[in-house]
């Protein structure tokens, strides 16, 4: 024992110290495993469900388009077009597919397979060309979201296989549909164009995206020239004394403030006392840029520290006043890093629901808003509308809606890191 | 003080006439004069720097001559970075720096109210321990501070400007086809003497040099000694410097500095040959330090 050498010492525990490292190496790859294990199944869980949205079900039908229902008086008014019946035209159409459903249950039963918004668009198509009255066409008509959901769950409507809302008969009636082939299933493209509705088959992410990006510009217009201004300030020419101290504590305070705080602050403010329009995308974005700024002025803050003073004392040394050293040299050196800063802050905004609860941007708006001031909501509120409806079909609009939401972020990120990449300097 | 023309070969630092030195002639007059005149160019007079609480330099009082080199040396921490940041106030960004005295530039003080530390800058260029060239061009980095000042009227006179100042930095030859280079492409060497044609381009009448070659290597080093020694006809050069052998090699008059106290100074041979302090003397033979 007492005749081991160094070297035999150092051999000895060798072993045990490479060992070590080896168990500590598993316990990293395991934790990263089951992290990247959670978060593929997160996103395959909604991948799935969500994909089935952007498809969306629909029906064939011959439609005579009758003078007598359109156009009684013969006017071709837009007025007049616009009153008709279309809902009714294609019941009728439908009932001829089946002309031995007779009772009035029955009829109605067979009505229901057909989307409420089914008529919508057969009134748009008239109007856009009032030509095609008194022809017979050929129409692909929406289909009920119900009709919808059965057909993505067994599309040969098997009698075996039940879906919810869709009783034997009308499975019977599907199943010749089907076999017909006067059934079929087209990718949903006004699932990205249109507003929300309370027809799952007709709601569409349109309106929330239109609104985000409208509440975004703002909150991009106000917080980077403030926050970048604020940061130029606070770095480079505030003197460092206890206000600025006790401004910097605070700045790092507010990137901590539950979002929902900005929200009442939103809503206290911009709406009780300035009275701007509710729900508005100007307000959302005025509400989500006070909630970004702290972290663009830290992000900025950072880009601004990271430039070697070498830089500064070089235009300083040949005579640059301070204000020329900062914008000729410091800041053009930082704007990569500030960007970034802002563009996770606008990330981070986009996916922000609880500050606009308290503006009103919850509200059920079916339209697509046209501007600032238009009533509008977003992206994670339409989320967050869609889970709590009771329809099986919003399940999948919600999923849809995630993806899409992530599909925005993971954009956003990209674009954050490319900038980063490109704008990066060495000196 | 009397008034005497010197050789230029001549070392002794003497007084022509005091008060305003002609500026230098503009860039590239190398009609080589006979004599050179040697006149006060900056003095400190009772100079104390404080950093918060603590002193850095104590009661410093130096004279800086003319078209000549001269060089601060001491051990690290002496304050002779300190010193040399005080005469284009490089030491004003430093938050609780203080400087007391007075410094005068020309017979001017440049600490006196309403002077312009922007225009005392364009006056007196510095170069730094680390060779830092703006992350742009070649031409750009000489270019920004006669652009920022004016000083030329179009593109031509610019081209002119440029060139010439990277020539009299003794790079043009390396840079003259690829001037829309970045100039953090250049080697260290050449990216100190791209730092010296930035400063020169705007005319000072004072470079100041901290230690402007412990970032560069043997060769790059002679290089830029050499071109110490060609500026000093048109410039007066301030340099730190912690080689003895540079200073031997480049300066004219030395300064002494030890834990703040401006302890000796002389004319460089005399400093090397016969110093009157005990810390030069060990300082130059290397105790301490």
């Amino acid at each position: 024992m007492t005749d081991l050498t160094t070297i035999d010492r150092v051999n000895k525990g060798l072993k045990r110290r490479y060992r070590s490292e080896r168990r500590f190496r598993l316990y990293g790859i395991l934790a990263i495993a089951l992290a990247l294990g959670f978060l593929a199944f997160l996103l395959g869980k909604v991948f799935m469900e969500g994909m089935s949205a952007f498809q969306k079900t629909e029906i064939s039908v011959r439609i005579y388009l009758d003078p007598m229902v359109i156009d009684p008086g013969g006017t071709r008014a837009k007025a007049a077009l616009s009153k008709a019946d279309y809902q009714g035209l294609i019941r009728k159409s439908l009932r001829a597919v089946f002309p031995d459903v007779k009772n009035r249950r029955d009829r109605r039963l067979l009505s229901k397979l057909l989307s409420m918004g089914a008529g919508f668009n057969l009134r748009k198509e008239v109007l856009d060309d009032p030509g095609l009255i008194g022809k017979t066409l050929t129409v692909w008509t929406l289909a009920s979201d119900e009709v919808d959901m059965a057909f993505k769950e067994n599309s040969s409507f098997d009698e075996s296989v039940k879906s919810q809302g869709i009783n034997a008969r009308q499975s019977a009636w599907l199943r010749d549909l089907k076999g017909r082939g006067l059934i079929r299933e087209v990718f949903n493209k006004s699932f990205f164009f249109s507003g929300d509705s309370r027809e799952p088959e007709l709601a569409g992410i349109g309106g929330a995206v239109m609104g985000s990006f409208l509440s975004l510009a703002v909150t991009l217009a106000l917080s980077f020239p403030l926050g970048a201004m604020t940061a130029v300030y606070l770095e480079e020419f505030a003197p460092k004394n206890r206000w600025t101290e006790i401004i910097e504590v605070n700045i790092n305070n507010l990137a901590s403030v539950p979002s929902i705080i900005f929200g009442l602050l939103g809503l206290s403010v911009f709406l009780n006392v300035f009275n701007m329009n509710r729900s508005s995308p100007m307000v959302g974005g005025l509400v989500l840029a006070l909630m970004t700024l702290p972290t663009v002025i830290i992000a900025g803050r950072a880009a601004l520290k990271s430039v070697p003073p070498s830089i500064r004392e070089a235009a300083l040394s040949v005579g640059a006043s301070p204000l020329q050293a900062v914008f000729h040299h410091v800041l053009p050196l930082s704007m990569p890093g500030m960007l970034t800063g802002a563009i996770i802050g606008m990330a981070r905004a986009l996916g922000e629901t609880a500050p606009l609860l308290m503006i009103g941007m919850v509200a059920f708006i079916v339209d697509v808003p046209k501007g600032f001031l238009d009533p509008a909501t977003a992206l994670p509120v339409q989320i967050f509308l869609w889970a709590d409806s009771p329809e099986r079909a919003f399940e999948e609009k919600t999923a849809a809606a995630i993806v899409i939401l992530l599909g925005f972020l993971v954009c956003m990120n990209l674009i954050a890191v490319i900038m980063r990449k490109r704008f990066e300097r060495k000196w | 003080m009397t008034p005497i023309a010197v050789q230029s070969n001549d070392l002794e630092p003497t007084i022509l006439k005091t008060g305003q030195t002609p500026r230098p002639e503009r860039r590239g007059s190398s009609t080589e004069k006979e004599t050179i005149t040697h006149a006060r160019s900056i003095t400190a007079r009772g100079v104390n720097v404080f950093y918060g609480d603590k002193q850095a330099l104590k009661d410093i009082n130096l004279d800086v001559q003319s078209n000549m080199v001269t060089a601060l040396i001491g051990p690290s921490g002496c304050g002779k970075s300190t010193f040399i940041r005080c005469f284009n106030r490089m030491n004003d960004i430093i938050d609780g720096c203080r400087v007391e005295g007075e410094i005068t530039l020309n017979g001017e003080n440049i600490y006196a109210k309403g002077i312009d530390v922007v225009a005392l800058r364009a006056r007196v260029g510095m170069v730094f321990q680390k060779p830092n060239p703006f992350p742009k061009s070649i031409y750009e980095n000489v270019a920004y501070g006669p652009r920022i000042h004016g000083l030329a009227r179009g593109r031509a006179e610019m081209d002119d400007i440029v060139m010439s100042s990277l020539d009299r930095a003794g790079l043009i030859d390396e840079v003259r086809d690829r001037l829309d280079a970045p100039g953090t492409s250049l080697s260290g060497g050449q990216q100190q003497r791209l730092c010296i044609a930035r400063a020169i381009a705007v005319e000072p009448e004072v470079i100041l040099m901290d230690e402007p070659c412990s970032a560069l290597d043997p060769i790059a080093t002679a290089k830029v000694e050499e071109l110490m020694d060609e500026l000093k006809k048109n410039y007066t050069i301030v340099i730190v410097t912690h080689s003895m052998h540079q200073a031997a090699r480049v300066s004219q008059w030395i300064a002494f500095f030890h834990l703040g106290d401006l302890v000796e100074q002389g004319e460089t041979e005399q400093i090397f040959t016969n110093p009157e302090d005990d810390r030069t003397q060990a300082y130059i033979t290397g105790r301490i330090g």
